[in-house]
């Protein structure tokens, strides 16, 4: 039978502010447990919650970078729910008027193409604290440290038909976001994290019940666990089963999701405006400004590498990665502009290539941009081939000393002199006279042998070019 | 309309014994009658008040003025361990 799967997903994602979303705590990552918190995130009663001014424009602008409106007048509300790790009993978020809405993010897949999906809302609300669990018997601990820190939730329309559509989606919502600098988004400390809401049908029918699985931060997770709840509903409903809608939590160690329900299960949120907290009103000449003011979009990068520096679609899109990259190759071209095709390539293929081998990423590299940049030079001006070019690069890695050193220090200068690659050329003729006597009775192929010769005699610093050149002509007789 | 008492009571944390939950019933079914007299006025092409006062929030910078209060404020938990609150356990 034919099913269609259907994905809305829900992102969590913390807005990277000094300071929490209505106090003036910080919100430093790894701090000691509970010496972040103040009457205000911590519920006591009388506080009245005001809110950060950066957490607000930074909402804005990933709001713009996804083509959404930007409501000049948006609500906060109160949803009611008991947690240890929610001092207050609520938290404050936006219901019924969020700062944006009507966005969207464009993905390209294998199996379907370039998709536009559709992003509901924005809104603006809190995190949590922490609940610890593990190796407890019959308490759970609790940090309030990130109790008020400010999330955005980006909610997505139900436009994903596969988990490698949701992955691509979740992909490139990631990537702007870093791009924008409004999150950190590092998923492993929670700063991006994704609840999928999964439901089948067969094509063409009205949407089928949906479950909820919450809380995933990796992509690996997500993928299995929206896949295994795929199956699973498939299989309730081929067993003349229906499917009920609840919330679901993926565990990544067996493989399989459960069911949260409990007998709280009651998702009663009663959802209503926050009184302590007037309409946020901002000016459209507020929104102006931040647009102005936003940086390059990857897209955006990408398209501009294509054109201006005649990238192919491949290292365009492995340079835009992340900002850090796209930063080191602008530095790299600013300051060695002779070739950005090469810059491009083996920025793409050796040094990514190594630095993944150290286990570092591109700001972390040992070699510097002007440096690299130097050693490209030395291969366009034909001082080393490409292939020493790479020895050169390794030993930079190492040595932290300049191309230019290296080269000098092992004395790699490529040998460009007609005398002296004849005389080389001469002597391996010499001393390999059958081989001689073949390729002029016609064995053509052993031409690459010959280079072959040369080259390892010239330990590879003969100008290949010139080797095969001198070598046509000398071995004509 | 009337009122699930135990269900409110289970939302609200509180336990309710039957005899309890009896007696407030007719209470509580009271209070939404005489609040419900409000459905009768006529919203028709009136704007939602989103808070009493019109007023814009005003925002605040973003500058740390919190330091470390631990002590003081977890003086008034009935129970911690190293600066962590203790809680009964949770189940996920």
């Amino acid at each position: 039978m034919n099913w269609e799967v259907v994905i809305g997903l829900e992102v969590h994602c913390q807005i990277n502010t000094k300071t929490k979303a209505f106090c003036g705590c910080s919100t430093a990552f790894g701090s000691e447990p509970n010496t972040q918190t103040c009457p205000v995130c911590l519920g006591m009663p009388g506080q009245l919650p005001v809110l950060n001014t950066l957490a607000v424009d930074k909402t804005i602008l990933t709001g713009l970078a996804i083509g959404a409106q930007i409501n000049l007048e948006s609500k906060f509300d109160r949803k009611n729910y008991f947690y240890p790790d929610l001092p207050k009993g609520y938290q404050i978020t936006q219901f019924t008027v969020p700062l944006v809405e009507h966005g969207y993010i464009d993905i390209t897949t294998k199996d379907r193409g370039d998709r536009r999906i559709g992003i509901t809302r924005i809104h603006m609300e809190e995190d949590a604290g922490k609940s610890m669990h593990e190796g407890l018997d019959a308490v759970s601990h609790i940090d309030l440290n990130r109790s008020g820190i400010p999330l955005m939730e980006i909610v997505s329309e139900p436009d994903m038909r596969s988990s490698d559509e949701a992955i691509a989606y979740l992909k490139n919502l990631h990537q702007v976001i870093r791009f924008l600098g409004v999150s950190g988004a590092d998923m492993e400390k929670g700063q991006f994290r994704c609840d999928a809401n999964v439901s089948v049908r067969h094509p063409g029918d009205e949407f089928g019940t949906r479950t909820e699985m919450k809380n995933m931060n990796s992509f690996r997770f997500i993928k299995q666990a929206i896949d295994y709840e795929v199956m699973r509903q498939i299989e309730v409903i081929e067993d003349g089963g229906e499917v009920v809608q609840e919330s679901r939590l993926w565990d990544s160690v067996k493989n399989e999701s459960r069911s949260m329900r409990s007998k709280e299960e009651a998702n009663d949120y009663r959802y209503f405006p926050e009184p302590d907290l007037p309409p946020l009103r901002v000016s459209q000449l507020e929104v102006d400004n931040i647009k102005a003011g936003m940086p390059e979009l990857p897209h955006q990068l990408r398209a501009r590498f294509e054109t201006e520096f005649g990238l192919s679609a491949y290292d365009a899109d492995v340079l835009t990665q992340t900002r850090e990259l796209s930063d080191w190759y602008e530095a790299l071209v600013a300051a060695h502009p002779a070739d950005p095709k090469r810059c491009a390539n083996w920025m793409a293929n050796e040094l990514l290539g190594r630095l993944k081998e150290l286990n570092k990423n591109i700001e972390d590299s040992p070699v510097s941009p002007n440096q690299f940049g130097e050693l490209m030079d030395r291969m366009g001006d034909n001082t080393i081939s490409g292939k020493i070019a790479k020895d050169v690069l390794d030993a930079m890695l190492e040595s932290g000393k300049s191309a230019d050193a290296i080269i000098d220090e092992k004395g790699l200068k490529q040998v460009s002199d007609t005398g002296a690659i004849d005389a080389m050329i001469l002597e391996i003729m010499a001393a390999n006279q059958g081989q001689v006597d073949a390729y002029r009775g016609g064995k053509d192929k052993l031409f690459g042998f010959f280079v072959g010769q040369v080259m390892k005699a010239s330990k590879g610093k003969a100008n290949p070019g010139m080797v095969n050149q001198r070598l046509k002509e000398l071995l004509k007789g | 309309m009337d009122i699930d008492v135990q269900k409110v009571a289970m939302l609200a944390r509180i336990r309710l014994n039957d005899d309890e939950a009896t007696e407030l019933a007719p209470q509580l079914n009271e209070i939404l009658g005489y609040v419900d007299q409000l459905a009768a006025v006529n919203t028709d092409g009136i704007t939602p008040t989103a808070h009493p006062h019109d007023a814009a929030m005003p925002l605040r910078a973003n500058v740390v003025t919190n330091g470390n209060r631990r002590d003081a404020l977890q003086a008034v938990a009935p129970k911690t361990e190293s600066g962590l609150y203790v809680v009964p356990k949770v189940i996920e």
